[in-house]
């Protein structure tokens, strides 16, 4: 029987497997950053460990950091005293880090692919569940709680038994303004929060081929939203492209050999999947959330739906409580949701293909009345890029604010936050209950339907401002 | 890691699906760099409420939670299973469990006991109509017991053992320290480093 993408990479780094044990797993990158590690690291300490290998490992600070006056002292103790522990464990351990500052500093998932450190084939893990991102690669890349930080620390294996596998077919062509952010939360919708659970989710099919890697990297970010382990996409001349001539690409012979490697991971045509999806990407339009879980989606042309609509007793009790706490009636028209806060950036989309989706619809325009911004790159080197293309200008005349990079808004944990009540069109990942901030509401958006929002003040895709 | 072998508890009812780790332990509270302390952490905004099950008088001491399906889901954070380990709980059940918060749990002795979703509507209804009545989880029998209830419920066997033994992973993997070595020295030459 051939063998699948996941399967490929899965066995490529089993250090050891014995009859009923879970497989010990090898890891070739190990991503830190402030919020996940200091337990790990004091762990080691407490038992006079050292990290085995620094050199694969790679910190940054990201959750914590304000993105505005980076150049005074974090102002919050609690948080300093985080981001001081994780700079001062990284020199106590040698682990190289990019700290608040450095060119290379920014979103823990969007500069590793953005240094070259992601390829095809590798294990990827951080102490993060969207580190699903760089399954955009074809890497198997995972989220892992604390403990298993400190055992990658330690140890650079984990024990992990073999994940299964779901093909998400994804045929046709994603029409024009319909986003690889659509594309996830439909995903969701069909499978579900749960529906993902202990699988690997390998995206394939004419739409995602079509992708360019940004997109890849959106996609397979929210795989974890459908419960997923992973989400994996086969590398091909797109992957190549974008690896190439990175600070940590291969180079020379080494770039021939990887290359030839990469190819071969391509599930076999006989593979088997323990289970598969398809959707139809020709009949997608911008999806939006109106719950407080990324499944509770809907088309923005639809409406708030009826709970009593719900067969299954819990979904329906799911969607009443998160009517209640969204402030939403059933029936309401998706575009008649107003917003007070637009939310553009995060590891979902926060590089710069998505700053420039956004700015491409608020050139000329203004945002509506009483609405704020945050543009907040996902990294420093995005925020420069964007900067040479003057796309900051299109943003600040439009009266957006343009921020520095971080998680900011995406989660309630540094000074960017949702006030109580307040409601959100946000290009993150979660639209949990305080997510943003304790009492905010969040919709889930694509850059586009961000920037749209803004604009009208209520959610809208870009054709609702003709 | 403390032992777990069975476990007699106050049983919580918590009638939600989908209880993400952000409402477990919000980003708040994350910023400590300690593993202990997270007891006013848990549930924290829920909490707020008056009428939320855990400011029961009945559910003060539960040790038990009895939740809906796929419980943990979102985010990472170890720091949801720390927070229900300080606030007295050892054990969670529900239908379904998000993956990671589950590793999470079998890490920090904390069980993860997954039973048909028949079985929580049944655990629901009793704890509803007892407030204050125990549940047994018997990690040696595989089973949650309770006033009417005796059913099965599913965890990993090497999670069962580690949890009955009482075992640190990283000692358990350092055993094969140089199978690793011998890994590292197969591994391509291409393969990027950090620093
Ligand atoms: S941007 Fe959001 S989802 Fe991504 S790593 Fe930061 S907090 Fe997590």
């Amino acid at each position: 029987m051939g063998r699948t993408l996941a399967n490929k990479v899965w066995d490529a780094h089993v250090v050891r497997s014995a009859q009923g044990e879970p497989d010990l797993l090898y890891i070739d990158l190990h991503l830190l950053h402030e919020v996940t590690s200091p337990q790990a690291f004091d762990g080691l300490r407490q038992a006079g460990r050292g990290v085995r290998r620094p050199d694969l490992s790679l910190a940054t600070e990201d959750h914590n950091v304000p993105t505005a006056d980076i150049d005074k002292p974090i102002a919050d103790p609690v948080s300093r005293a985080q981001v001081d522990t994780l700079r001062a464990n990284c020199a106590q351990f040698g682990v190289p880090i990019y700290s608040l500052g450095s060119v290379d500093q920014g979103v823990i998932h969007v500069i590793g692919p953005q240094l070259g450190l992601v390829q095809p084939g590798m294990t990827v893990v951080c102490g993060d569940s969207h580190t699903s991102t760089h399954g955009a690669f074809g890497a198997l890349a995972f989220g892992i709680g604390t403990s298993e930080v400190e055992h990658v620390l330690a140890t650079q294996t984990l024990p992990l038994r073999p994940f299964r596998t779901m093909a998400v077919n994804i045929d046709g062509r994603l029409p024009e303004g319909v986003s690889a952010k659509d594309l996830i939360l439909a995903v969701i919708a069909e499978i579900g929060t749960g529906g993902g659970q202990g699988f690997v989710l390998e995206f394939r099919g004419d739409a995602v081929r079509g992708l360019s890697m940004e997109s890849r990297m959106t996609l397979c970010n929210m795989s974890i939203e459908a419960g997923a382990r992973a989400g994996m996409i086969e590398p091909d001349e797109v992957t190549f492209d974008y690896v190439a001539g990175r600070p940590h690409a291969p180079k020379g012979a080494d770039w021939d050999h990887a290359v030839r490697a990469w190819r071969a991971l391509a599930s076999d045509d006989d593979a088997e999947y323990d289970a598969e999806v398809s959707i139809d990407a020709e009949s997608l339009t911008p999806f939006v959330t109106w719950g407080t879980n990324p499944g509770q989606a809907a088309p923005l042309s639809g409406e708030v739906p009826d709970p009593r609509s719900y067969a299954d007793p819990v979904e329906r009790l799911a969607a009443e409580r998160a009517q209640d706490y969204m402030g939403l009636t059933p029936g309401t028209p998706l575009r008649e949701v107003p917003i007070d806060v637009v939310f553009l950036g995060s590891c979902t989309n926060g590089r710069i293909e998505d700053l420039r989706a956004a700015a491409a619809v608020l050139r000329g325009r203004r945002l509506a009345t009483g609405v704020r911004m945050l543009v907040v790159p996902g990294s420093v080197r995005v925020k420069r890029a964007a900067e040479s293309e003057g796309l900051d200008e299109i943003f600040r005349v439009a009266g957006a604010e343009w921020r520095e990079a971080g998680c900011s808004m995406c989660l309630g944990m540094n000074p960017d936050k949702l006030e109580p009540g307040q409601r959100s069109a946000s290009t993150s990942n979660r639209n949990f209950e305080g997510r943003q901030g304790p009492g905010g509401r969040t919709h889930l958006v694509s850059p586009q339907v961000a920037a749209a929002s803004a604009v009208r003040g209520y959610l809208s895709a870009p054709t609702d401002l003709d | 890691m403390e032992k777990f072998e069975r476990h007699t508890g106050v049983a919580a009812p918590l009638r939600a699906s989908n209880v993400d780790t952000d409402q477990i332990c919000p980003a708040e509270f994350l910023k400590r760099i300690t593993r202990t302390g997270y007891h006013d952490a848990l549930f924290f905004q829920w909490r707020q409420q008056e009428d939320f099950v855990l400011n029961h008088e009945a559910f003060s001491q539960a040790s038990v939670l009895v939740a809906g399906p796929d419980f943990g889901t979102g985010s990472s954070r170890e720091h949801a299973v720390w927070a229900l380990r300080d606030y007295g709980f050892r054990a969670v059940i529900s239908s379904r469990f998000a993956d990671i918060f589950r590793g999470n749990a079998g890490k920090a002795g904390l069980l993860t006991a997954q039973v048909d979703h028949g079985v929580v509507e049944r655990l629901w209804a009793l704890l509803e109509a007892e407030p204050g009545a125990e549940v047994t989880v018997d990690l040696h029998r595989m089973r949650v017991v309770a006033k009417g209830v005796d059913e099965p419920f599913y965890l990993d066997d090497y999670v069962r053992w580690r949890l009955l033994e009482g075992l640190d992973d990283v000692a358990v993997t350092l055993r094969h320290s140089d199978t690793i070595a011998a890994f590292e020295d197969r591994r391509p030459a291409f393969l990027p480093r950090t620093g």
